[in-house]
């Protein structure tokens, strides 16, 4: 197991992984350096969401072959915790909600569980405010119940809130862009953005050119069936938009027979 | 190997070094009889009323029938029980003798020394005299009574003669009946009329191994338009000797009055903890209980409200959670006597490791009480599949113009939400211990501030360990 494989941060090989038996990705390698941007698109149940739960570690998500590294670790050995702690983060595409804690309680303790000493009470309120001025959302946010009785695009702003203050160095954005309204996906992409350039790599999953009109990918993957099946540059995502995914659905189909 | 305030228990006692069998000094013989009664009400010298009051009492408890319902009792032995320990002698315990988890669960509260020694029975006394006493010079300037009971009967025997027994009948059940014959410590709450009382009133303040006893008895009375907030416990774990707790709270809230009154209770595992706590609400007054169940080996606790006149509200919002050979039975019992009277039930219980809760409750509405409104809403939370929660809701409703609600839910934990908080970087543990404290925050945001921040210290230490 080398080190740093080249510039890329996360280097997934050849992933396999099923769900109650059904093998839904079957066999996935995709790199992403760090401070790129990849965006990864494709059909509805092709898999994307999978492969963002499985980097992740979700416990449904068996992974019967293959190999994940990410700055040089060995990701399917860690827990979804030690992921997290490493820099690994995933907002969700259905963001779960959690009754009776508050947003600003739970990211303090997030923020802590990836520092080595606690920030003090005062200076995470600094940190949260401004975060949460960058992505204008109105602070009493910070003092509702996590996701309780949000909006769909409240979630979806709540989860680029957690990585704005989390700092990851890799982020898997699972259909963020879906549920926002305008003016939020420019709010968003600016904030997604403002993180990238430094170490942020970013993987977005998503079905519209229009995020990626904002968020300029390095890199775009199509996933069929399980399966990248095509990787290209920005023009790819314009084409698909332009084309549909019917070309690759049939050339996949024909791999099968 | 040090022994702690050798000097209060007398060097003659220690001078074996026996620890283990170290016997307090002044401690009723093992077992109940009237001759025991007696020489409770002698030590304390009490009115003759009051000793009949005890001796009525033991004919009740002999005569009445263990519960045929609820948790198993057929554990307790009374004969194997000392009902009376004089409070200067109950201290002859040495810090040896503490488990240590329940040690390290102070060391991890950050429980102070002093009162460490106190909660685990080796201290006599919590030396907290200081800050009680500029508390009670404002009390006493508005007329507020809060002694312990044993001196509100000294000091003021006309009042408590005139309440005591009143809310709460000596023969009311078994274990009322047996604190009413050997009922000792406890609080005395007198607030005059029209008085609000802002600071609320924690037994902790005074705390002494008299208002610890294993079987207190409390009586609040609120006069009309009167306020107070009495809270009683603590989240710290409290290691008893005798394995059977059975207190008495009587509470008279007289019109358009409010009162609070808020238990934290966490004995350790090995005690029975059968509490009787009744109040009775008239004019427009309120009446709210919240209850916390944490520790003992069986709880066993219903607070009741008695609306007797128009416009009374009576509220119970309690908390339970039982771990490994754990039994919380808890509820509350909303006697709807008079019309336009309502009530509010919110129960939340956890079990964890093969724990067992149970919501019981009982709503009553009295024929002509019209426009009774009462809401219960309980949920149960499972941590995992070992764990049992039932729901017990009796109903009698004797008027038909009413609106009686009651909602039950049982859930468990879901991956989804641990995997989401796990995936911002905490533990299993954490994540487990924070959806947990989001379940029952609804009512732990009802507590005073350092009670909510204990009680969250302590569901994640009760988390620990407890997944896999
Ligand atoms: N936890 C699960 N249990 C059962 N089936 C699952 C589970 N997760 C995914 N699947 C199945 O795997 C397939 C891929 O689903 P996935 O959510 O990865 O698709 P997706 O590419 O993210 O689709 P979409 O664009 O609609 O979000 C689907 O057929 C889905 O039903
Ligand atoms: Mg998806």
């Amino acid at each position: 197991m080398s080190a740093t494989n080249g510039q890329s941060t996360l280097s997934i090989r050849d992933l396999h992984v099923s769900v109650d038996d059904a093998e839904i990705l079957r066999g996935v390698t995709l790199e992403v350096g760090a401070g790129e941007v990849h965006a990864l698109m494709g059909p509805n149940g092709s898999g994307k969401s999978t492969l963002a739960n499985a980097l992740m570690g979700h416990p449904a998500y068996d992974v019967s072959a293959g190999q994940v590294h990410f700055k040089g670790h060995d990701v399917l050995e860690l827990e979804t915790d030690e992921r997290a702690r490493l820099g690994l983060f995933l907002a969700f595409q259905y963001p779960a909600e959690i009754p009776g804690v508050r947003v600003a309680s739970f990211l303090r303790m997030a923020l802590n569980a990836r520092r080595e000493s606690e920030i003090s009470v005062m200076e995470f309120r600094r940190l949260l405010l401004d975060k949460m001025q960058m992505l204008r959302m109105d602070p009493k946010f910070a003092s509702r119940y996590l996701n309780d009785g949000f909006s769909g695009g409240e979630k979806k702003r709540n989860e680029i809130l957690q990585l704005a203050v989390l700092e990851p160095e890799l982020a898997i954005l699972d259909e963020t862009d879906s549920g926002l309204d305008i003016d939020a996906l420019r709010i968003v992409a600016d904030g997604v953005n403002r993180l990238r350039g430094s170490e942020l790599g970013v993987l977005v999953i998503t079905h519209y050119q229009r995020l990626l009109n904002y968020i300029e990918p390095d890199r775009v993957h199509v996933m069929i069936d399980g399966r990248v099946v095509e990787s290209g540059g920005k023009e790819l995502a314009e084409r698909l938009e332009a084309e549909g995914y019917e070309r690759f659905a049939a050339s996949a189909a024909s791999e099968e027979t | 190997m040090a022994v702690k305030d050798i000097d209060q228990v007398g060097l003659d006692t220690y001078k074996f070094g026996f620890h283990d069998d170290i016997q307090p000094v002044y401690t009723s013989p093992k077992g109940l009889s009237e001759s025991v009664v007696r020489e409770i009400s002698r030590q304390k010298d009490e009115p003759a009323w009051m000793l009949d009051f005890r001796l009525e009492a033991l004919r009740q408890f002999e005569r009445k029938p263990m519960p045929t319902w609820g948790a198993d009792l057929s554990r307790i032995d009374f004969d194997d029980i000392h009902y009376y320990i004089r409070p200067q002698d109950r201290q002859a315990r040495s810090w040896d003798d503490v488990p240590e988890d329940i040690k390290s669960t102070f060391d991890k509260l950050g429980i102070p020394e002093a009162e460490r020694k106190f909660l685990a029975g080796v201290g006599a006394q919590y030396d907290s005299e200081v800050v009680y006493h500029s508390i009670r010079d404002d009390l006493e300037e508005q007329g507020v009574i809060f002694l312990d009971m044993d001196s509100g009967l000294r000091e003021h025997e006309d009042v408590v003669r005139e309440y005591f027994g009143t809310v709460i009948p000596n023969g009311d059940n078994k274990f009322a009946a047996l604190n009413s014959a050997v009922w000792s410590g406890g609080s005395f709450v007198y607030v005059p009329e029209g008085v609000r009382v802002e600071i609320p009133l924690q037994a902790y303040f005074r705390i002494n191994a008299e208002n610890m006893g294993q079987f207190e008895r409390t009586l609040i009375i609120v006069e009309p338009g009167a306020y107070v907030h009495y809270v009683e416990g603590c989240t710290a774990p409290v290691y008893a000797t005798d394995s059977l707790h059975s207190a008495v709270v009587e509470i008279i809230v007289k019109e358009g009055g409010r009162c609070r009154y808020t238990t934290i209770q966490n004995w350790s595992t090995d005690v029975f903890n059968l509490v009787t706590k009744r109040a009775v609400a008239y004019r427009d007054a309120t009446m709210e209980w919240v209850d916390g169940n944490l520790g003992s080996k069986v709880t066993m606790k219903y607070p009741a409200v008695y609306l007797m006149e128009p416009g009374a509200h009576g509220e119970v919002l309690s908390i339970a959670f039982a771990g490994e050979d754990q039994h919380q039975d808890a509820g509350a019992k909303m006697v709807h006597a008079a019309p336009d009277t309502s009530s509010l039930i919110t129960s939340k219980s956890i079990s964890r490791k093969g724990g067992r809760t149970a919501y019981r409750g009982y709503v009553q509405v009295m024929p002509e009480a019209e426009r009774c409104r009462s809401n219960v809403e309980c949920d149960a939370l499972l941590i995992d599949d070992r764990s049992r929660s039932d729901t017990y809701p009796y109903m009698d409703i004797e008027e038909s113009d009413v609106a009686i609600q009651h909602e039950a839910t049982v859930s468990k934990v879901s991956d989804q939400q641990l995997f989401y908080l796990m995936s911002r970087g905490l533990t299993q543990e954490q994540a487990m211990a924070m959806v947990v404290s989001g379940f029952i925050e609804p009512i732990v945001k009802e507590l005073p501030m350092e009670y909510a921040v204990e009680m969250n210290r302590l569901i994640e230490l009760q988390m620990e360990g407890s997944i896999g």
